[in-house]
């Protein structure tokens, strides 16, 4: 491996994502959908399968389904729920209730932050299975005595997410997900943690040289994090090239990635899908979203993250793919960022403050008229960046402890008063007098050697003055002065 | 008239439903189901080209159920009927291969 350059190939990936949706119960029965229950402790006779039970689909998972559809653009459509029929222990009945070829959300696409949009093929709901333990052995399938199952997530709901093959590199395979990710959660479809499966991935990929046809494609199951999709496509992507570079085929089969051995193994090879024998639930009717419905969870939407990047954008006089946007939006922070550059605060320093200030629990509650002030104290020049965001953080001491601060106060009671020009020239001058030898090389200086000289004098100058002083302010003095000012 | 269906059609779709079949029981079979799938070249003499295919036999859709949770069952009445049980989860013979 890593044998062969990347370059002059190109990878060509699609994703298939499922969430597993925020219902309070399962698709199809009343037994709970809550992750972490003692084990087989959510089950009723439809999870387990037992004879005679029937399903019920739950009208807030095909809510949740449109809402997810509306935010992707997709049309909704008309759908019916299939049989997938297989025998694994941890589907009990021996199928898989899933909608087949009549799916509920069809065609749409998701803005990246790049801006690039990926298309969305369709999405579907399906019921999960249950979660098999593998005892002895190694603990993975292959050396196990034995395997022990839980049938607390079987039945509980999924919308599989399916893209178009528009990606092309592990970044932006990640930065796909991450966008879904904020968008189901954005709109309350899924809690979108990883950790804990509620978001599993399985990706399509392929290489080819640009321009030219798909290549043969292996899917990629056992994704767990975004880290893993990244390590996972850029391994896959080199054994692919190396593979054809050394006159050998793909194979179209399924991979099985190995975080640990940070590999993908060869699975089975690729059934075909007719070996599902699919055919239409018969205890199941159609699903025909009425028009009005539609209509009503579209109006509730709320604004999705790319709607409030271009409108963070709009209010900031930047582009919605600048990194400040994509952090503000990211960080939930874009409406109170909003709000300050409404109230007058100058845009550029509210997003330093929220890029690189605000990482913290409780900026949200912060208002924009608070953040405004302290911006507008900075900008007049009454407080330093440095003293500004000392401010900052006690503002948002206040805001979590429930009270809005006062940025005067706070800078009052730490000290932070303005000091008046001829505070700050008196300090200079003393500076100046107790370190004649380097001011005279600063005089004569070139760039360079002012430069490494600045760091000298402001840290004495602040040292003076016990950090009141503008670093900035100081800078300016001290060149004018040695330029004869 | 050509078969409807082979011998080894039936024999892979024996094996996808876990079935075992002698070969006198295959023989039997291809012959059976190929008299059914004969049956229905009926209905594709129908001309149906304004009919949509059917899912349900019912006129009925959106049937659903609201998000409320019920009474789940009794861990261990349900895993005392089970062949094997352990640390309150089935316990099954190893499982060969991979899931699907």
């Amino acid at each position: 491996m890593n044998t062969t350059s990347t370059s002059g190939w190109e990878t060509v990936i699609g994703l298939e994502v499922h969430a597993e949706l925020a219902t309070r119960t399962k698709l199809f029965s009343s037994a709970r959908n809550h992750f972490g229950s003692e084990p087989n402790t959510n089950i009723d006779p439809v999870s387990l399968g037992l004879p005679g039970s029937l399903p019920v689909l739950n009208r807030k998972a095909v809510e949740l389904a449109i809402r997810v559809g509306l935010a992707l653009h997709c049309e909704i459509r008309p759908s019916v729920f299939a049989r997938k029929n297989y025998f694994y222990p941890d589907m009990p009945k021996d199928f898989q209730i899933s909608q087949y070829d009549q799916p509920i959300d069809l065609g749409g696409w998701l803005e990246l932050p790049t801006g690039k949009r990926i298309g969305i093929t369709r999405a579907h709901l399906e019921e999960d299975t249950g979660k098999n333990t593998h005892v002895g052995g190694s603990g993975r399938i292959g050396g196990a005595e034995y395997s022990l199952i839980d049938y607390n997530r079987a039945g509980v709901p999924l919308l599989e997410i399916v893209s178009e093959p528009d990606i092309r590199s592990a970044d932006e395979a990640k930065a796909y997900v991450e966008e879904l990710r904020s968008i189901l959660v954005a709109i309350g479809a899924s809690d979108g943690k990883m950790e804990e499966g509620s978001l599993r991935v399985d990706c399509n990929v392929s290489v080819r040289r640009p321009g030219e046809p798909f290549g043969t494609r292996c899917e990629i199951k056992n994704v767990n994090s975004l880290r893993s999709l990244g390590r996972a496509v850029e391994y896959e992507t080199r054994r692919q090239i190396d593979l054809i570079e050394a006159g050998e085929k793909i194979r179209q089969e399924t991979r099985h990635w190995d975080e640990q051995a940070g590999r993908t193994t060869a699975g089975r090879s690729k059934e075909n899908s007719e070996d599902y024998r699919y055919f239409p639930e018969p205890d199941l009717v159609p699903v025909v979203p009425e028009a009005a419905w539609i209509e009503e969870i579209r109006a509730a939407l709320p604004l999705l993250p790319a709607d409030r990047r271009h409108r963070l954008a709009a209010a900031a006089g930047l582009v919605h793919t600048d990194q400040p946007v994509i952090v503000a939006v990211q960080r939930g922070l874009d409406g109170l960022a909003i709000d300050a550059i409404d109230a007058g605060a100058d845009a550029t320093r509210v997003l330093t403050h929220v890029e690189h200030n605000l990482a913290v629990d409780g900026a949200e509650l912060l208002t924009g008229a608070v953040l405004a002030e302290l911006v507008g104290m900075e900008m007049g020049g009454a407080l330093t960046a440095t003293q500004a965001k000392t401010v900052l953080a006690e503002l948002v001491e206040a805001a979590r402890a429930g009270a809005q601060g006062d940025p005067a106060a706070i800078a009052k009671a730490k000290g932070f008063e303005a000091m008046d020009d001829s505070a700050i020239d008196g300090a200079i001058a003393e500076v100046i007098a107790a370190s004649s030898d380097e001011w005279e090389r600063f005089k004569v200086g070139d760039a360079k050697e002012r430069g490494k000289l600045t760091g000298f004098f402001v840290g004495r100058i602040m040292k003076a003055t016990k950090g009141k002083a503008d670093g900035k302010v100081v800078t300016a003095k001290l060149n004018a002065l040695a330029d004869g000012g | 008239m050509p078969a409807r269906i082979s011998r080894d059609d039936v024999s892979h779709v024996a094996r996808l439903a876990l079935l075992e079949l002698t070969d006198d029981e295959l023989e039997r079979y291809t012959e059976q189901l190929g008299a059914i799938l004969e049956h229905a070249t009926d209905v594709e003499a129908l001309d149906l080209a304004d009919v949509a295919p059917l899912s349900h036999p019912l006129p009925v859709q959106n049937v659903f159920r609201d998000d409320e949770p019920g009474d789940a069952l009794d861990r261990e009445e349900v895993l005392g009927q089970a062949p094997a049980a352990e640390s309150g989860r089935f316990r099954v013979p190893a499982i060969l291969g991979e899931e699907p």
